[in-house]
């Protein structure tokens, strides 16, 4: 099979004496670094850790439902794992996934600069992370949650006695460190970028950050609210979303759901970025329709904020607001299409190889479209009041966000690894670390979508006999995922000492951070580039290799 | 934008005090207001009073205090989208809350 890889020859190649790992050393250069590529470090190293708690409570979820009654864990033990489950994998890990690690490491590099507007609040953006991470622990440890990832009230507020307050305070925190990432990539976006770097010049990565920031930075804080009223009305009782005090619980999930509506987008969208990159690296053409696609990250940003009610049709809220809802709902399905679309014009006649990232960037697109075209059956009212609450509603949202997001960071990790590292991951290895993720998904998650057509409802421990053959499925599969997922822990782990060295543009890429070294230098340019050449300007990439050698002979 | 025009646009509009005691005055006379006009009996109009006077008087901080009336149009920009995210919010909620009672088709 072909392949683009270049290497340098691996009997004379070195790691750059002088970069961002090696320029200081100690515990305390690394804790107290204003170095974006550092704080994405940080950042990766955290997540990973995160992300496998959540994994481990995942596991735990499907080996409960393997058999119909409640038997490996009590009821409220089951409503405890799967809310922190939730809790940890949407809050800690799939909203800083990809800005906060990638995005940190290679927004300022792709613009041109020499770091992130603000160095020190994205550190502090970090350390809130930690605090917002430990704190979740620290309530799971302490005696769980069982409110669900959602804290819906009346549930949340009057009627269990568990870690509710530590949770939202945790998830408040949690909530900055998000918003101060988001704050830090706008300005730099808007004010940093290297002379020439027009709009229209940027990687589409770029962009969709761009448009996830905007989400962080205007739909958090409406969540930080929200979490606040339901710790002052479990503790002193204001009233907000209490009916006997004048208030409305449902109130509660229009704030919520204001936030974590957007919040699925400030968590699809910078891997929608990731997927750009990745899709016109391994075709070897200039993403299709560029600017639709950069717009469309835009409209998905501004659409997002007007569908949040499709996430209540069954609570009691209007007809007729269900409407209007259901039909804004559609909406979103236009700029997610145009992005598919353009992605699959982009490798029609592209000169395709099949390195791993393009494997996990295929396996986003199959996934995100069935997610996609799923929630087109959620966001239709009618349809919704049979599914909704139902595994309908859980496969639909694993489609999108594991199938998803999940891949497009993944893919995301290995197609950077070199830069990041300076050195190459195991390419066999991991084009089957791929595929298995990729089978052992849909083992887990195509039979709940079975299931939920069948009505089985979510969040409960035990469920009809009737319904083990398709659970039994999901588990199985299940185990096939997180050996998916171990294995890439595992080689890219190894890959640090003994993987080969990259050198500085092993993808024959096209975007300025893989014109410098790999791993770059702390202040990543030598000098600050001007930039001439569009996005994925391919032939500009021939050009400067033939002057290369022009030079050298 | 070229460096240097960038640098003139950051140059920072120094507002006399004046207009700032002025801006203070306004401000302790809106609360007055909206002490005053609690103890009218206007029935529902009595919150969208005084949310009125709450409104201008935010308004002055934002453009005065906050500088927004001299800063670049991004600024004004980013002033703009709060306040569009935070319509967005309170105006499509009330199109439940306006429309529960009507009850279904």
């Amino acid at each position: 099979m072909s392949s683009i890889v270049s290497l340098p020859d691996q009997t004379t190649a070195r790691i750059p004496k002088r970069n961002y790992l090696t320029n200081e050393n100690g515990i305390l250069s690394w804790l107290l670094t204003g170095d974006h590529k550092r704080i994405a470090i940080l950042y990766l190293i955290s997540i990973t850790f995160f992300f496998f708690i959540g994994g481990a409570l995942a596991a735990l979820i499907r080996l409960e439902l393997l058999t119909p009654q409640s038997d490996l864990m009590a009821a409220d033990t089951y409503n405890k794992v799967f809310s922190m489950h939730g809790i940890i994998m949407i809050f800690l890990f799939l909203v800083p996934s990809v800005p906060a690690t990638l995005g940190n490491f290679l927004i300022p590099i792709m613009v041109g600069a020499k770091d992130l507007a603000f160095p020190k609040i994205n550190l502090l953006s970090w350390y809130l992370y930690l605090i917002g991470g430990g704190m979740t622990l620290w309530a799971m440890i302490s005696g769980g949650v069982d409110t669900g990832w959602t804290f819906t009230v009346p549930l949340s507020t009057h009627y269990l006695n568990t870690n509710v307050v530590t949770t939202g305070l945790a998830i408040f925190v949690a909530g900055f460190s998000s918003i101060f990432t988001g704050l830090n990539f706008i300005v730099t976006i808007h004010r940093m970028r290297a002379p020439g770097m027009t709009w229209f010049k940027l990687p589409l990565f770029v962009w969709s950050n761009y448009a996830a920031s905007i989400l962080m930075v205007l739909g958090t804080p409406v969540l930080a609210i929200t979490l606040v009223l339901v710790v002052l009305e479990r503790t002193i009782g204001i009233g907000v979303f209490d009916p006997t005090k004048g208030g409305d619980p449902i109130l509660f999930q229009h704030l919520f759901w204001f936030y974590s509506h957007p919040a699925v987008y400030i968590m699809i969208l910078p891997g929608m970025g990731v997927i750009s990159e990745v899709i016109s690296t391994f075709s070897r053409k200039r993403v299709f329709g560029y600017s639709a696609v950069a717009f469309s990250s835009v409209a998905i940003a501004v659409f997002g904020f007007f569908v949040w009610e499709h996430h209540m049709f069954i609570m009691g809220v209007s007809n007729y607001s269900t409407l209007i809802f259901s039909l804004l709902t559609m909406l979103v399905a236009v700029p997610s299409a145009i992005k598919i679309f353009n992605w699959a014009f982009t490798l029609y006649k592209g000169s395709i190889t099949f390195e791993t990232p393009m494997l996990y960037a295929f396996g986003f697109m199959g996934l995100f479209t069935i997610g996609g075209l799923t929630g087109v059956f959620l966001g239709s009212s009618g349809t919704d009041i049979h599914l909704t609450e139902t595994y309908f509603i859980v496969a639909h949202f694993h489609f999108v966000m594991v199938g998803g997001m999940l891949m497009a960071f993944l893919s995301g990790i290995h197609f950077w690894w070199p830069k990041m590292t300076g050195r190459m991951y195991p390419e066999k290895l991991s084009q089957l670390a791929a595929v298995v993720t990729f089978i052992g998904f849909n083992f887990t998650f195509f039979p709940q979508f079975l299931l939920g057509m069948l009505g089985m409802p979510r969040r409960y421990a035990a469920y009809p006999p009737e319904f083990q053959v398709l659970n039994v499925f999901s588990t199985a599969g299940a185990t096939i995922l997180g050996v998916g997922y171990l294995l890439p822990m595992i080689y890219l782990v190894w890959s640090l000492k003994y993987g080969q060295i990259a050198g500085n543009n092993p993808w024959q890429a096209t975007g300025l951070e893989w014109q410098i070294q790999s791993p770059p230098l702390t202040e990543n340019f030598i000098e600050i580039p001007v930039v001439t050449q569009d996005a994925y300007d391919y032939e500009w990439l021939e050009r400067q290799k033939e002057r290369e050698v022009t030079q050298v002979g | 934008m070229s460096e240097l025009e960038a640098n003139h646009a950051e140059e920072p509009h120094i507002v006399s005090p004046k207009i700032y005691a002025m801006i203070a005055a306004t401000l302790l006379i809106c609360t007055g207001l909206t002490v005053a006009a609690s103890y009218l009996e206007l029935g529902p109009w009595n919150a969208v009073v005084a949310l009125g006077i709450a409104v201008f008087k935010a308004t002055l901080v934002v453009l005065f205090f906050m500088h927004i009336k001299y800063s670049s149009n991004l600024m004004k920009l980013t002033v703009g989208a709060g306040l569009f995210t935070f319509l967005a919010l309170v105006g499509m909620s009330m199109s439940d809350y306006i429309s529960r009672a009507w009850g279904s088709f």
